[in-house]
């Protein structure tokens, strides 16, 4: 009983990280209709960014945090500006191609600057660990930071597409670009801020995300992003509540399958629960379904 | 005597084939070509045969599929494991009877796994199909992963998640096919992609084409003209599996050792990436891509560590400008025979 809790607090924290990628994929998603592949490799630079700001200028954790976060928020929206930017009316393939262009080469970047060996990445979070039942459930720091994190963001987000005037304004762009122009909604700014917010949100998955694992190599971001993105298809593509729940129970799916059923098959469960979710709710678990005007 | 345009049009991309294998071979044989290319020209092989495969699916029949490679890695596995069982348990002697039954072998199965994978992939549209290949070919890899078959005089024995099976190893789990009698050759490779091309163009010439085109243009109005659209997207899924399905056997063949890992997420996206850049539904364009952009990391060994980098700034370059409608408009000016739009099947 006591090891099937932490696994389900392991799968809840990884189930975290995920999430918080998902929020990014699905608001990029929903704003610019594309799957932009190259969202995993921002976690990746965001990781390198706060590791060498930890490990060669010293910075307390919470600095590097902020300072990978204005690094990835940066490159998202000059990656957006230079590549996915001219390409507004192309058809999606070509969005979809230029986007795993862009993952190559921030993935190719990072191993000319940072070589292929994998760097471990420091315990920023402490050592420390909550106790629970006289010691026999112990729950890591990182587990409980990135638990709360997801849960700061999934209610800052929440609040922001709901209340603020320029949330509002990234879901009218994202139901209908040319009505959303018509009032008034400059949506190209609205887009770009979108890929910010996205990029910000991978760094901070970045870190939480390495900080539970401890290595960090040029591919660490590219299977969790994969993995975030079946997230944000699992809860409904385009919402928000949709990728946090889709995120936390792909977390816990792949733990628990890992320690019951077998460790290679692990991912082959997650997918295979996708599957299965996609043939009964082909929107999604959160999805609205679309119907189809003849 | 008058031909059909798409007829003319297949003929030159036979043509373009058949002299450009005609040349390969006499540089082979008059040694003029460097070991590393010589080495390439089965890779090449395979992945125009990929390509085309890809384009059945994405370009024909409209549907974006992200796990091709998983087809690729089933006939890889299955012609390795046939191939050696002809040879230790049937004794078979004959290298090319082997390496045709193993890539005969490769495509039915790949074919089965397609149509399996294509009922439940087919009933969805557009992203959530697209995420779903790629669902199914991380599964695919991860089962491999955890298969073990041997040989032990004429039986063979399989175990699942388990490595302790008597007899010679054939696959061993994560470290994937070992011990295979490289048996591929360039000229079945070449084989191959005239066999492939003869099934592909003829499907899109033929009754069955007309109407998979059909249902990726208006699936409505494909469907009240009576056409069943599952089924012509499945054939047309099928078929692309099989032919993956003996690509994978001829490249599982190439090299004395594959493991699944060959066979990731990154190798279907780049046969994806021959099929964008070749043009998408355009048959000739993807193996031209495919042909040129196996070369070409090879050719860029110059710049070792970068080629890669190079190759990411091709790609978003290339995009970007076959996008762009100045450049488009301009390119219009310059040919004026050729119309803005115009689509070349073949």
């Amino acid at each position: 009983m006591v090891s099937f809790l932490r696994f389900l607090i392991n799968g809840i924290s990884l189930g975290s990280v995920y999430a918080i990628i998902a929020l990014g994929y699905t608001m990029v998603y929903g704003i610019a209709k594309m799957l932009n592949f190259a969202h995993g490799d921002i976690i990746m630079v965001g990781a390198y960014i706060s590791f060498c700001a930890i490990s060669y200028l010293d910075l307390p954790p919470l600095l590097a945090v902020l300072l990978a976060m204005a690094v990835c928020t940066a490159l998202g929206i000059v990656i957006e500006g230079l590549a996915y930017k001219p390409l507004r009316q192309a058809p999606k393939l070509a969005v979809l191609i230029t986007a795993i262009g862009v993952s190559y080469f921030l993935q190719n970047s990072a191993l000319l600057i940072w070589s292929s060996n994998p760097k471990v990445f420091p315990s920023i979070f402490g050592s420390s660990a909550l106790q629970l039942f006289g010691g026999a459930l112990s729950i890591t720091s990182e587990a409980i930071v990135t638990i709360c994190a997801n849960i700061v963001i999934m209610i800052a987000l929440t609040l922001f597409t709901s209340r603020t005037k320029t949330g509002k304004a990234m879901r009218a762009v994202s139901e209908d670009k040319g009505a959303a122009q018509l009032m008034g909604i400059d949506v190209n700014r609205t887009i770009s801020l979108t890929f910010a917010i996205g990029s910000a949100l991978a760094a901070v998955a970045g870190v939480l995300l390495c900080s539970t694992y401890h290595t960090l190599m040029p591919t660490t971001g590219s299977m969790p992003g994969i993995k975030a993105f079946t997230a944000a298809v699992f809860g409904g593509i385009g919402s928000i509540p949709g990728a946090m729940i889709g995120g936390l129970l792909l977390g816990v799916i792949e733990i628990l399958g890992k320690a019951y059923i077998s460790t290679e098959l692990g991912d082959a469960l997650v997918f295979g629960v996708l599957i299965i979710v996609l043939l009964f709710k082909p929107a999604g678990l959160l999805g609205k379904p679309v119907s189809e005007k003849v | 005597m008058k031909l059909k345009k798409s007829t003319l049009q297949n003929l030159i991309t036979y043509a373009i084939v058949i002299a450009a294998f005609a040349v390969c071979q006499a540089m082979i044989s008059s040694g003029s070509m460097s070991r590393a290319l010589r080495g390439q020209m089965i890779p090449i092989c395979v992945y125009i045969v990929m390509a085309v495969s890809l384009n059945l699916v994405v370009g024909i029949s409209g549907e974006l599929s992200l796990g091709h490679a998983g087809f690729m890695s089933i006939g890889a596995f299955t012609g390795a494991i046939v191939s050696a069982w002809l040879l230790g348990a049937v004794q078979m002697e004959n290298a090319l009877l082997r390496l045709l039954i193993a890539m005969l072998a490769g495509g039915v199965l790949a074919g089965v796994a397609g149509f399996l994978i294509g009922i439940p992939v087919l009933r969805l549209r557009g992203d959530y199909l697209a995420i779903v290949t790629l669902a199914f070919g991380e599964i695919i890899r991860n089962i491999l992963n955890c298969l073990y078959f041997s040989l032990e005089g004429k039986r063979l024995y399989v175990s699942f998640n388990n490595p302790s099976i008597p007899g010679k190893i054939l696959v061993n789990g994560p470290a994937g096919a070992t011990g295979i009698v490289k048996i591929a050759s360039f000229p079945v490779g070449f084989a191959l992609i005239l066999f492939t091309l003869i099934v592909v163009l003829n499907l899109i010439d033929s009754r069955t084409g007309r109407a998979i085109m059909a249902s990726r243009d208006n699936r409505i109005a494909a469907e009240s003209m009576g056409i069943s659209v599952t089924k012509y997207k499945m054939i047309a899924f099928v078929t692309a599996a099989v032919l993956a399905g003996m690509a994978g056997a001829l490249y599982g063949l190439n090299f004395s050792t594959v493991a699944a890992s060959k066979f990731k997420f990154d190798t279907s996206i780049l046969v994806l990436v021959f099929v964008v850049l070749g043009g998408i539904g355009n048959i000739r364009g993807s193996i031209i891509a495919a042909a040129l952009l196996t070369v070409l990391p090879e050719l860029l060994r110059a710049f070792s560590d970068y080629r890669m980098l190079v190759y990411a700034i091709v790609l978003i370059l290339v995009m970007l400008a076959t996008n762009n409608e100045h450049l488009s408009t301009l390119l219009g000016k310059l040919m004026p025979g050729k119309k803005k739009g115009e689509e070349v099947n073949g």
